[in-house]
């Protein structure tokens, strides 16, 4: 998940320059044709630079997602209520790991190095999904994550398995079959609070609460503000656009919030029998374009943890490298 | 805590029965299993790079699952972890220290895998099914951790001058619980005694040598005794324990009635 476009403003591409007349226009309309004809773009191909800077983007930033979404769940690991939720919360940030390394992978047969994309994260460069800059204040927020977020990104994931760039849609297969356990633990660890006493049920409420508008978000800005989507629809990076994603999410999730007894937070939602839809009301947009540029309520939280766990720790990568270079020399000698 | 009928093994007394010294024996097993998860599960996010946090949380559900197994095997598992309090477990204090750095951590990890190892080696092929097939099940991951932790303390302790003097601390804090790994208190002698429980002593000769062996490919001196702490197995903790407890226990205690 975590892929939507997150340029800093609205309405400025300035990302995805038009393909430059530098390149030459048979191996573009060679390379354009191929993925027209939905074939995979494999890492010794030929390729546009835009479209590999767009890719090296999206899939730095669904990596660094995965890695910084670990630390709003393994927030609550040490304080899980049952050994069986324990095990369920290890697993699932274990799994999110997993993702981040096959996403750092793909991106580096685009020719950036995990430490440049690193890098770029720890400077503020790089984004990662608004979601991981709201706090989990109770239980019950480890369950909206799993049932909304891990929702969410299924719903952004489930066409980029077939994404123009192999690597990142082999990837994708992979990560999205595990996306759906979580959504699902999620969804049965909220049902359980769902029905359990009256301040299980509260908590549950107010963890709906606070994730409904941050999911919906996810999906990044409307479609007449992302200034990138046509491009990367034409070039099949995504298949899907981030309206006609929200709406899928919303009309799956407002039933299964029924069927908890919860209620949307939101006055204007109704049932719109013409579109076989949702309507639903306005996503407050100064929140998320805020929250991209880095002033979400945890944004600082987590990028410190990011950067002390990375700075603390360096004398263990320097150590395992000397280690490294000790031992080749002794094989050498 | 209702006393289920479980499938004890043949030196139990008839599952209607109380066997104190059986369930005491799987709670020293099942509570160092349960403490080093949840310490261990203290790094996830927080790790030397996604590799090391990947390993962690592995090894922290390796022993999460354990305790689940063992701690049901002498009550319910979720009562026993949440809802006792500091004098009642019976972890060795090892396990219960802080994380420290990524050195300590490792150097706990060896010192406490590699005892761990020797030991379900022996628990596997015991006369108790129940906890032969518990430690049969755990062999193969706890083999797993002493490796891993091995390797670390090897690349920690011959890496940089930083690394081996951490690696040099982190023996130094941890070398003293190492003695209790091998107390042998009256309830445990009587739980060798009864064919349920291995001695530690039939081993430490080995565990000793297999220490010195990875020290010596660490390039690290060998520590020099420490006068032991104990207590652990008798509830007599570091002030850590009730810490851990307190994070770990407070959701079942803040909320008795509810399930989750
Ligand atoms: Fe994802
Ligand atoms: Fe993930
Ligand atoms: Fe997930």
């Amino acid at each position: 998940m975590y892929t939507t476009d997150l340029t800093k403003q609205p309405g400025k591409p300035d990302n995805v320059k038009p393909i430059g007349p530098a390149e030459d226009s048979a191996l573009v309309a060679a390379f354009e044709a191929r993925v027209a004809a939905d074939e995979f773009i494999e890492p010794k191909d030929w390729m546009p630079e835009a479209y590999r800077r767009t890719l090296v983007r999206q899939i730095s930033q669904h990596a660094h997602s995965e890695i910084v979404g670990m630390l709003p769940e393994g927030n609550w690991i040490t304080r899980a209520p049952s050994l069986r939720r324990k095990a369920i919360l290890l697993a699932k940030v274990q799994d999110e790991a997993g993702h981040g390394l096959y996403l750092y992978c793909a991106a580096e047969t685009l020719g950036t190095s995990r430490e440049e994309m690193i890098e770029a994260l720890h400077s503020g460069k790089a984004k990662y999904s608004t979601i991981f800059n709201y706090p989990t204040l109770t239980w019950a927020d480890i369950a909206a994550i799993g049932w909304l977020v891990d929702g969410a990104a299924i719903m952004n994931q489930v066409p980029l398995q077939r994404t123009s760039y192999g690597p990142y849609a082999r990837a994708m297969v992979r990560i999205c079959k595990e996306e759906s356990f979580h959504q699902r633990q999620g969804y049965e660890a909220m049902m359980e609070l769902a029905n359990g006493t009256p301040e299980q049920k509260r908590m549950a409420q107010d963890a709906f609460n606070r994730w409904w508008w941050p999911s919906l978000m996810m999906f990044g800005p409307p479609d007449e503000n992302s200034p990138n989507t046509a491009q990367s629809l034409r070039w099949r990076i995504k298949r899907e656009t981030n309206d006609e994603l929200r709406q899928k999410f919303v009309d799956i999730t407002v039933p299964q919030a029924e069927y908890l007894g919860l209620t949307v937070p939101d006055p204007d939602l109704k049932w719109n029998e013409d579109k076989g839809g949702y309507d639903f009301g306005e996503i407050d947009w100064d929140e998320f374009y805020a929250v991209v540029r880095g002033e979400g309520p945890v944004a600082r939280e987590r990028m410190t943890a990011r950067r002390e766990a990375w700075e603390s720790n360096a004398w263990v990568r320097e150590a395992a490298a000397a280690h490294e270079a000790k031992r080749r020399e002794r094989v050498a000698a | 805590m209702a006393e289920q009928a479980r499938p004890h093994g043949a030196f139990d007394a008839p599952s209607d029965a109380h066997d104190p010294i059986r369930a005491g024996y799987v709670l020293r097993l099942g509570d160092d299993s349960l403490i080093l998860g949840q310490r261990l599960s203290e790094w996830c996010g927080h790790a030397p790079s996604v590799e090391v946090d990947l390993s962690l949380s592995n090894l922290a559900l390796d022993l999460v699952g354990q305790a689940t197994l063992l701690l049901g095997a002498a009550g319910d598992a979720d009562t026993l972890a949440f809802k006792r309090d500091v004098l009642d477990f019976r972890n060795c204090l090892l396990v219960e220290q802080p994380n420290g750095d990524f050195a300590r951590t490792m150097v706990r990890q060896l010192l406490f895998s590699t005892w761990q190892h020797l030991l379900y080696q022996r628990l596997a092929v015991g006369t108790d099914e129940q906890l032969a097939g518990i430690a049969a099940k755990a062999v193969k991951e706890v083999a797993y951790h002493r490796e891993l932790a091995g390797e670390w303390v090897v690349r920690l302790g011959d890496g940089t001058e930083e690394s081996a003097r951490r690696t040099a601390d982190g023996l130094d804090w941890c070398w003293r619980f190492v003695p209790e790994l091998f107390e042998v208190d009256a309830e445990l002698e009587e739980a060798c005694r009864c064919g349920l429980a291995v001695d530690p002593r039939s081993f430490e000769e080995e565990y000793r040598a297999s220490i010195a062996a990875v020290l010596q490919e660490a390039k690290m001196a060998q520590p020099a005794d420490q006068r032991p702490i104990l207590g652990g197995r008798r509830g007599h903790h570091s002030e850590h324990l009730g810490h851990l407890l307190a994070i770990m226990q407070y959701l079942p205690r803040t909320y008795p009635d509810a399930k989750w």
